[in-house]
């Protein structure tokens, strides 16, 4: 088999604050194949657009990553500074969330797209800028009449496919959706998730596609990773995790979104922790209706969900439950909530 | 669709300037009304009998009510009629075509100066955030701004006019003054030695303008030294910056082509609210300098009490702020798209 377009291997990624080191990427691994569409979903805040930008190698001044992180079998994090920066936009693209304030007010549609051709292929004759352009402004529904406009003269939802085909011009091989349709409405959410699930398909891109929408993982992703508190706590096939979810978090979320339909993430009772200093053990333990003694004592590692090792095509969790053989018998008993807000508090 | 919505921001913008200048006037009407004294008598009072300070009186106008006085006051701006001075009957019309050009070109230069000086300190500052050269620039923009212009001036005569020997009084040396003004065309008279080809006026006009123009540049820097680095910075941490980033645009482009452009709009809107506060810079800037414009004009009717001497040309000075802040929307038009659809 080919080297996969993505490999990540315990990629950890550090924020420095005034008040100490966040953790918000905390060894996390997955990796995406051509064409292949993998959702990331969790809370707000549990670090998965730092995953994205730490792919691209866009982490703020003051922030560390490290792990192993490769693309098409090339070592992206042994790339000085320059060579890194001639991978972004070309190899590895990002489209964000709030497409009103991503293109730059002063600049023309047009302008845009010259701007990213011109600097990665400088040679490159002003027809074939917007021939190129118009090709893919076409596919995505936007006329070549409108070349020349301002971003101010379009709808959300039209930025949101301006931003696309922006990315799309550089035919990238991997793309970071970065909760694309978040600020559009409904019926534009549903195009433009059409959109991206064709280009997977149409040019064999792998799409990492970031959400905090269950809705949207069902219907475009083949697989889904569960982001808890910098973690990935569950992945695997998105029919077998939805059909049979492991992970108490999991479960908690497709509950929460079944009752409720619309954003439901945040009926789970409590509040994500603080990631500059994260809870002792499973980091999910103190809002798990499962939790054992063990959980807050121990980190539960990576297995696939019969216990044994992760291995490609399996759904892998990062929970006690599915490995019990591993957790000492006087500490499966429910946890003691009391004694934890005590110990909290100390 | 852009090219047409222009010419009407335009209108829109002119209509409503004209409220402000309605106050503007205003204010300056009541103000000299309600200051001691009456204009003649404090004028001239003491050099006139008292029947022909009320002849003077009844002559100007002024022993009519105020409301007659006023609508006729409005009526004459409108046409652009400023009046004459009391106290030696010269009409302010003229004395804005003699005197204003030295203080046009006084204003030009120091902007010249402030925008030079201003824009690229402030964006050495950003982009060297919270290090030594950021606390030094902003510290001197703090300083710039805040220290009173006669002493910047006098700081300017002793440590730089000394041992350079640059000029400190006047806009040109006295023999090339007369020879100018002899042909004065347009009496701006850096201009008419240009167009009657005298380079040697040219060059002696000029360095007279250095220490002046760097006076009052300075004064205004700060402004713009503080805008630009609030603004890059900004600018520097918005989303489309990172969204350029990620399309893999080189990191120098990204900061000229997006961050720092979009930072300059909003200090093109700080130029025309400068305006007022240049034109009260330049006033004491040339008291300072000798300098023969406007605001010396201006000082010496204040100091005569020639009460409608001074409400000419302070009249003028409004209409000018409210021009200029009518051509800085128009140029913010040109250069922010979005401005025309707001
Ligand atoms: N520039 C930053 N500096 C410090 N902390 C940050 C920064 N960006 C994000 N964080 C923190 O990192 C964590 C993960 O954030 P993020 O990746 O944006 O989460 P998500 O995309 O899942 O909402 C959060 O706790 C957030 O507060
Ligand atoms: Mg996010």
């Amino acid at each position: 088999m080919s080297d996969p377009t993505i490999y990540a291997q315990h990629i950890r990624i550090w924020y420095g604050t005034p008040a100490g080191p966040v953790r918000a990427v905390d060894d996390v691994s997955f990796s995406i194949q051509n064409g292949e569409i993998l959702g990331l979903v969790g809370e707000s805040g549990s670090g998965k657009s730092t995953i994205g930008r730490g792919l691209l190698g866009l982490l703020p001044p003051g922030s560390v990553m490290d792990g192993e992180l490769a693309f098409k079998g090339e070592d992206l994090l042994a790339l000085d500074q320059k060579e890194r920066f001639k991978r972004r936009g070309r190899d590895l693209a990002m489209i964000f969330q709030e497409p009103l304030t991503r293109l730059n007010p002063l600049m023309r549609v047009s302008e845009h797209f010259t701007e990213t051709l011109r600097t990665h292929f400088p040679k490159i004759s002003d027809a074939e800028v917007e021939k190129r352009s118009l090709d893919v402004l076409q596919v995505i529904g936007i006329p070549p009449s409108r070349w020349k406009a301002y971003p101010h003269e379009f709808s959300g939802g039209m930025r949101q496919r301006i931003m696309i085909a922006l990315a799309l011009v550089l035919r990238p091989a991997f793309v970071v959706a970065d909760e694309p349709t978040t600020a559009l409405d409904v019926l534009v959410e549903a195009q433009i998730i059409r959109i991206l699930r064709d280009l997977a398909e149409q040019f064999d891109t792998a799409l990492l596609l970031i959400t905090h929408n269950l809705g949207i993982i069902a219907e475009a992703c083949d697989r889904v990773a569960v982001m808890y508190a910098g973690k990935i706590v569950e992945i695997g096939d998105a029919r077998d995790v939805f059909s049979d979810p492991q992970h108490p978090y999991t479960q908690e979320l497709l509950r929460s979104t079944i009752t409720l339909t619309t954003d439901g993430l945040h009926s789970i009772p409590g509040a994500p922790p603080d990631l500059i200093d994260p809870p002792s053990g499973c980091h999910f333990h103190p809002r798990c209706p499962k939790a054992m003694a063990h959980c807050a004592v121990a980190e539960p590692p990576v297995r696939n969900k019969r216990g044994g090792k992760p291995e490609p095509g399996t759904t892998d969790v990062a929970c006690w439950i599915n490995q019990l053989a591993d957790v000492p018998e006087d500490a499966r008993g429910p946890l003691e909530r009391g004694e934890i807000s005590v110990a909290d508090e100390a | 669709m852009s090219a047409g919505s222009l010419p009407r921001y335009v209108l829109q913008r002119v209509l409503l300037v004209i409220p402000m200048m309605f106050i503007l006037l205003t204010v300056v009407f009541v103000l000299l009304r309600v200051a001691p004294g009456d204009p003649i008598s404090a004028s001239l009072g003491g050099k006139l009998t008292e029947e022909a300070i009320n002849a003077r009186r009844e002559m100007l106008g002024l022993n009519r009510p105020f409301i007659v006085q006023y609508l006729e006051y409005l009526g004459n701006t409108a046409t652009l009629n400023f009046g004459e001075t009391i106290t030696d009957n010269h009409a302010i019309l003229d004395i804005i075509r003699d005197n204003g050009g030295a203080t046009l070109t006084l204003t030009i230069g120091a902007f010249i100066i402030a925008l030079g000086v201003g824009i690229p300190l402030g964006r050495i500052a950003a982009r060297g955030r919270d290090k030594a050269r950021d606390v030094v620039i902003r510290v001197f923009g703090i300083i710039s701004y805040a220290t009173p212009i006669f002493f910047v001036g006098l700081l300017m005569q002793l440590y730089i006019a000394r041992p350079t020997g640059l000029p400190t009084s006047g806009i040109a040396s006295p023999r090339i003054m007369h020879a100018v003004n002899q042909n004065a065309i347009t009496h701006v008279i850096l201009v008419d030695s240009v167009i009657q080809g005298n380079w040697a006026a040219v060059g002696d006009v000029l360095v007279h303008h250095i220490l002046p123009c760097l006076t009052l540049g300075m004064m205004i820097c700060g402004v713009f030294i503080r805008m630009v680095r609030v603004n890059l910075l900004q600018t520097l941490q918005s989303d489309y910056v990172e969204a350029a980033r990620a399309r893999g645009i080189h990191e120098s482009r990204v900061v000229r082509k997006h961050a720092f452009r979009n930072a300059l709009v909003p200090v093109v809107t700080i130029v025309g609210l400068q305006a007022a506060m240049t034109l009260g810079g330049a006033v004491l800037t040339e008291s300072t300098f000798n300098w023969p414009g406007l605001g010396t004009q201006l000082m010496h009717y204040i100091q005569a009490r020639d009460y409608m001497g001074v409400q000419g040309i302070v009249t003028f000075f409004a209409l000018v702020v409210a021009a200029i802040s009518v051509i800085v929307d128009v140029v913010n038009a040109l250069i922010d798209p979005r401005v025309r659809f707001e």
